[in-house]
């Protein structure tokens, strides 16, 4: 867009170029206004509370936003809403301020219609949430607050394991200021619930809580329970394609990505398995989250298999940790046995199985036991699903990222039409289904890390009545992460005192 | 090494002597992402350049296709569009790329298909004009740029803005086939007839679905006194 300075009130504003109707003020592209005046607050103002509370605590695009730019430029005008520039020329370049983006590469410049600008520059990084340019203001509220109401009630009377109330109590006297806490809870420890008793605390102070996960599927698990369990506060998800964005929600679940919209919101915020792609090496949603806490905030992380910077950090005392080392039916977690499997790839492209594989593979179909089946890539995933829907008789199919299928057919493996299901490492997490059996076809790949392996593992033995599904890591030479997965699970086992 | 142009990941790659001497041209795409796409090659419709190997055999009539003869049988549509080539099946991941580029804004996407483009239509598109398939003055501004237009830059020669919309009409989508070819009106109209008169004329877009965008465009050329008019378009 572009915008004109002018002279409101005897104050110098500014204005976007489609709302004057003056031909003699020269209109600049947004990027090119150096100083953005922020006019004073008019305490008479009648603001429109929709616009509070959608905005409130967020930066969004004029598209995101349900309100025409008049109104909104009606709110800046009496400072109620600021404008913020989106991209920033840096010494080396430019710097995102919604996603914190700074590689050069993942910035693009094309020829504006909007502001004529044959070089406006916008980011990359964040484009699944609409495009930040050079010539995008970001928007932000700087009226008055919302204030949230007290009568969150917690109705829950589920009983918690004593490694859940360790880690609640943990949860539950950390927080008031600033601070953080890591709770190391192994697959299958419950962890949603230690949450409950420290969520209810925050929202009856008045503090504004968040759940950030890098899943989409996770945030759709949580989102239900959560309002069930909190049936008085307002709670909102938010994900790629969520309806509940304009909710004012003083509890937030959202996918790590979107974080990308709130700015100085939560007093508190849970990060669910921070190890978790794309969080752990992604610096930028790690500025996402930066981003979302209020100045003075709790960050709480929660993971099954922490990353060795977190782990060393916890050793050192640096990061408060609990750990939950046993599982909420207080059974032993299931530990991967290796098998060889020959030259599994090689074998693959000839369109042949190895034979220990195919040997369980014929087991497994005809004790009619579901099994989630880990490869390494899409094409291995195709060729794989194709030789076993030749030699068993049962109902097989296959899931990756990109399926449009992949809700659909993670339902159908739970209501047991599928019994096979070939996945890549997609569904490492999350999916809880019992009666289940595991096996990684080609576990010595790079792609299997100790921390993927770990919740591959994790995947079986989640029901009290089954908790013992076998994990068959098919190999054709053993990696280090293997040995390393299994030892890992080992000493959890013995942590547990099982 | 080099970044794929849609989804980020690093890739290089596999050296050959085709690509070495400029034989063997790719988009600027990672092999994961070059793999989802389906380039449209050997047989096909000798008007809108469908595949044939991708389509039911019932519907193909010679050379031609069901949706061509039915174009071509109607007085007023014969010979208009001369032909269109494209360069990849319109499937699912063409679909997410041309949204992430079209609905979400991201212009770079195009640059991944430069060089297919130039060289693919080299020869097509010589002593022709480039003629992009504009968007109403409202869908340009909200989206910032015209697809079309980016494609057309691909080909490394002038592209000249000769068409524009008259009104800002209903999503095409929308409509029925039957409601898009009894319409009328035609949305396009010449901007400068002294340019097109006598000319070849290539329009350039970014798919073609049911070919009557393509098909107006065309007939307002032709009307303004287009020597022949043909298309070229990303995904068919
Ligand atoms: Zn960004
Ligand atoms: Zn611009
Ligand atoms: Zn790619
Ligand atoms: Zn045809």
């Amino acid at each position: 867009m572009r915008f004109v300075s002018l002279f409101l009130n005897n104050r110098l504003t500014i204005a976007p170029e489609i709302l004057v109707n003056d031909s003699s003020l020269k209109a600049v592209p947004f990027g090119e206004l150096s100083t953005l005046e922020q006019p004073p607050l008019n305490p008479t103002f009648q603001y429109d509370k929709k616009l509070q509370q959608i905005l409130y605590g967020k930066q969004l695009l004029f598209d995101e936003l349900p309100f025409t730019v008049d109104q909104i430029q009606l709110h800046y005008e009496n400072g109620y809403v600021k404008y913020s520039h989106g991209i920033c020329k840096t010494s080396n370049g430019y710097l995102c301020s919604r996603c914190g983006n700074e590689k050069s590469r993942l910035f693009a410049m094309f020829s504006c219609f909007c502001c004529k600008n044959d070089n406006c520059v916008y980011c990359r990084n964040c484009i699944m949430m609409g495009r930040v340019s050079e010539c995008t203001p970001l928007i932000s509220w700087s009226g008055p607050e919302v204030r949230w109401s007290r009568g969150n009630k917690l109705h829950w009377n589920g009983e918690l394991s004593s490694g859940q109330q360790v880690a609640s109590k943990e949860f539950v006297e950390r927080f008031g200021s600033d601070g953080k806490l890591l709770i190391w809870a192994v697959c299958g420890a419950g962890k949603t619930e230690v949450l409950f008793q420290g969520i209810e605390k925050a929202l009856n102070l008045g503090l504004r809580v968040c759940i950030a996960t890098p899943r989409t599927d996770v945030v759709l698990e949580l989102a239900p329970r959560l309002k069930a369990v909190f049936p008085n506060t307002i709670i909102a998800s938010y994900y790629g394609g969520s309806e509940e964005r304009e909710t004012p929600a003083q509890l937030v679940i959202s996918t790590t990505h979107q974080l990308y919209r709130f700015k100085q919101a939560f007093n508190i915020m849970i990060v669910d398995e921070v190890d978790a792609f794309p969080y752990s090496y992604d610096k930028s949603l790690q500025h996402a989250v930066s981003r979302a806490v209020t100045p003075k905030h709790f960050l709480l992380y929660l993971s099954a298999t922490p990353s060795k910077t977190m782990k060393k950090a916890a050793m050192n005392e640096r990061l408060p940790c609990v750990k939950i080392p046993k599982r909420f039916h207080g059974f032993p977690l299931p530990v991967p046995k290796m098998v060889w499997g020959g030259e599994w790839k090689r074998r693959l492209e000839k369109g042949k199985l190895p034979a220990p594989f195919l040997k369980w593979l014929k087991a497994q179909g005809e004790s009619g036991r579901r099994a989630m089946i880990f490869v390494s890539s899409v094409s291995v995933l195709e060729k794989l699903s194709e030789l076993i829907n030749r030699v068993v008789d049962v109902p097989v199919d296959s899931v990756h990222a990109e399926d449009p299928m992949r809700k659909e057919k993670v339902i159908q493996f739970r209501n047991e039409e599928i019994q096979l299901l070939v996945t890549t490492t997609i569904l490492e997490r999350g999916v809880t289904v019992p009666f289940l059996d595991v096996a990684v076809y080609g576990a010595d790949h790079d792609v299997f890390t100790e921390s993927a392996l770990v919740q591959i593992a994790g995947r079986a033995g989640r029901s009290k009545d089954d908790h013992n599904g076998d994990v068959l890591l098919f190999h054709y030479g053993k990696s280090l992460s293997m040995i390393q997965a299994i030892n890992h699970i080992k000493n959890m086992n013995k942590e547990a005192g099982i | 090494m080099s970044y794929c142009l849609y989804c980020h990941e690093s890739y290089s790659k596999a050296w050959s002597w085709e690509v070495l001497i400029g034989l063997e041209v790719s988009p600027l795409l990672c092999q994961d992402c070059e793999g989802r796409l389906v380039s449209v090659k050997g047989e096909i419709c000798r008007i809108c350049g469908r595949d044939f190997s991708i389509f039911p055999e019932q519907y193909r009539q010679g050379d031609c296709c069901f949706d061509c003869i039915r174009w071509e049988e109607n007085e007023s549509w014969t010979g208009i569009l001369q032909q269109n080539r494209s360069l990849y099946v319109y499937n699912d991941f063409m679909k997410e790329l041309i949204a992430k580029l079209k609905y979400r804004g991201d212009a770079e996407v195009v640059k991944a298909f430069y060089p297919v483009l130039s060289s693919e239509f080299k020869k097509i598109s010589r002593d022709a004009i480039l003629v992009p398939i504009p968007l109403s003055e409202e869908r340009h501004y909200e989206r910032g740029f015209n697809q079309a237009e980016l494609l057309a830059g691909g080909l490394k020669k002038q592209v000249e803005s000769l068409l524009k919309r008259k009104i800002h009409e209903e999503k095409q989508s929308k409509k029925t086939r039957e409601e898009r070819l009894s319409q009328k009106e035609n949305p396009f109209e010449v901007v400068d007839s002294v340019k097109v008169k006598d000319q070849k004329v290539i329009l350039v877009d970014d798919v073609y679905t049911t070919g009557s965008t393509l098909r107006c465009a065309a007939k307002v050329l032709i009307e303004a006194g287009a020597k022949e008019v043909s298309s070229i378009t990303l995904a068919r």
